[in-house]
């Protein structure tokens, strides 16, 4: 049976896309069997993060309506056998989304695999509801700034009341991580601290991710950073992250690039 | 004939612009006569009642329901002037409204005050007449016993006073996250975590909460100016009690981060920390 986990933030351009290929990435890399489900019905980025937007048929919203089966649907990743896509539709709009159906494919989904990770779209309509619906963990995207911190907020309040498990009393896991962080920016007072987010959102830190060139760089290669370059900062963060999923207890760090003492000196850039 | 009637509701609006000018509602029972045709009968009836309990309309706020005269008026004219007993000099100016004017002064002759009439068209009612009321919800009020009244003329029964309302206090185990919003009309609101940023509580009492204020704190909504707020680190977005208000670039910057109480002195809110 797998886990269910929503990748989620409320607020749009956070890293709910990049923070879902590179957990699944990494979670097929340690012999996890993986399926990412974009939910980002009309808008959909997960396929080309992956870089599988030119072997689509069919997607979503056929699985959904049951005009395709499910294998018919999941992309299989070239990289890594154990990780499947399921994309989302560009053409139709999150209202083909039907409650009935989206628990169907779940259901289905968890039958297949160890993990199924959902990246929901922005915002707190039904596109971001119906994917968080069937979550057993929550990963509440973050970026160290206070409206991204406050949407993320409205999202734990939605995450605790419209969530299957919330209606039945059950517990759901959430776990916030924390995007684009830069330790010296937040040190002049540029950005907000971990503390200070941690405080304002009062759940458990999975991974500070860096912010890094890395990241671009590997979406416009449709690849996950986690593969594209898994010694990268960030690929780093979220190969401790995914650890911390699987239950390892890993120290908390936040993992910084290295660089020759030469190349500290003259790359230095303005913030 | 005689109908309690709970008068006006009680609103309590909210003012942010106007933050020195609370409005505050207030809710009073009154006394509805409900004349009915033909008058002449009614009011003799009235007059029989006023004998035996003549205190009956003294300090009681009375309203007149005209819906048994707005019924009546047509077929009234029709029948002739004899059932309207009271004034008529007005009744050739408009032959179905009907004469409330009369009505009011011969009440006032018996020593009974119109606050104001229910039921009416707002056309029937000059600028001289008791304003129109609307919105008035039906109460108990038990009418003076005829029988023994006739004896000893005695007090009428005095109002009924609401049943005391039992303690109703609201504790929270959970942090009040970005747009959830808590209206808790009667009794205290107790928060063990924050308050976030875009959330908001509405308490008829007083708030407290055990961890920062980063949202709306409204306490004493409804009218209680004893109500206050306490907080372990005050960083609102607004705060009100009873009907004052104040958003956040208003407050004392002193305070900011602060534990920090909040009450109502007079018309001025108050706030100082708490340690």
């Amino acid at each position: 049976m797998a886990k269910i986990i929503v990748v989620t933030s409320g607020k749009g351009g956070v890293g709910k896309t990049t923070t879902t290929a590179a957990l699944g990435a990494a979670l097929a890399q340690a012999g996890q069997n993986v399926c990412v489900v974009d939910f980002d019905v009309g808008l959909r980025n997960l396929d080309l993060i992956m870089g599988a937007e030119r072997r689509v048929v069919y997607d979503l919203i056929n699985v959904v309506q049951g005009d395709a089966k499910l294998p018919q649907a999941l992309i299989r990743d070239k990289r890594l056998d154990t990780l499947s896509l399921l994309p989302a539709s560009q053409t139709r709009d999150k209202d083909a989304l039907t409650d009935e159906g989206v628990a169907r494919v779940i259901g289905e989904l968890r039958e297949k695999f160890d993990w199924v990770i959902c990246d929901s779209p922005a915002g707190i309509e039904r596109g971001a509801t119906l994917a968080m619906r069937h979550a057993d963990i929550a990963v509440v995207v973050t970026n160290p700034e206070v409206s991204s911190v406050r949407d993320s907020d409205r999202i734990i309040g939605l995450l605790d009341s419209k969530t299957e498990r919330a209606e039945k009393g059950e517990r759901l896991e959430k776990h916030l991580i924390l995007t684009r962080y830069d330790p010296g920016r937040a040190e002049r007072g540029e950005m907000l601290k971990i503390d200070d987010v941690l405080e304002i959102l009062s759940i458990p830190l999975l991974a500070v991710i860096p912010e890094s060139e890395e990241v671009l760089k590997a979406s416009n290669l449709g690849s996950p950073v986690t593969l594209n370059a898994p010694q990268s900062a960030p690929a780093r963060a979220y190969a401790d992250a995914v650890r911390r999923l699987k239950g390892e207890t890993v120290a908390m760090t936040v993992p910084s690039e290295k660089r020759s003492l030469l190349g500290k000196l003259f790359t230095r850039r303005a913030a | 004939m005689v109908v309690g009637n709970n008068s006006s509701t009680a609103v309590t609006s909210i003012s942010l612009t106007r933050p020195s000018l609370p409005l505050r509602g207030r809710s009073f029972r009154a006394l509805v006569l409900a004349p009915e045709t033909p008058l002449g009968d009614w009011f003799s009836h009235l007059d029989a009642l006023v004998q035996r309990s003549p205190t009956l309309f003294s300090e009681r706020a009375v309203i007149l329901d005209v819906s048994g005269l707005a019924k009546d008026s047509l077929r009234e004219d029709a029948a002739g002037p004899e059932a309207a007993e009271p004034a008529e000099d007005a009744t050739d100016a408009a032959a179905a409204t009907p004469d409330i004017a009369g009505l009011v002064d011969e009440l006032k002759q018996r020593g009974i005050r119109i606050m104001g009439v229910e039921k009416a068209e707002p056309a029937w009612l000059g600028p001289a007449l008791p304003p129109l009321l609307s919105g008035g919800r039906p109460a108990e009020m038990a009418p003076p016993e005829p029988a023994k009244d006739l004896e000893l003329p005695r007090e009428p029964e005095p109002v009924k006073p609401p049943e005391p309302r039992k303690p109703n206090s609201l504790v929270l185990e959970t942090p009040l996250r970005s747009g959830q919003s808590v209206y808790h009309p009667e009794g205290d609101v107790t928060v063990m975590g924050s308050v976030a940023s875009g959330a908001e509580i509405l308490a008829g009492g007083s708030i407290h909460i055990y961890g920062a204020l980063r949202g709306r704190a409204i306490a004493g909504a409804g009218g209680n100016p004893r109500a206050r707020i306490c907080c372990r680190k005050f960083e609102p977005e607004l705060i009100g009690i009873d009907g004052l208000f104040r958003t956040a670039d208003t407050t004392d910057p002193k305070l900011r981060k602060k534990a920090v109480q909040v009450w109502l002195e007079g018309d001025t809110l108050r706030m100082a920390a708490l340690d």
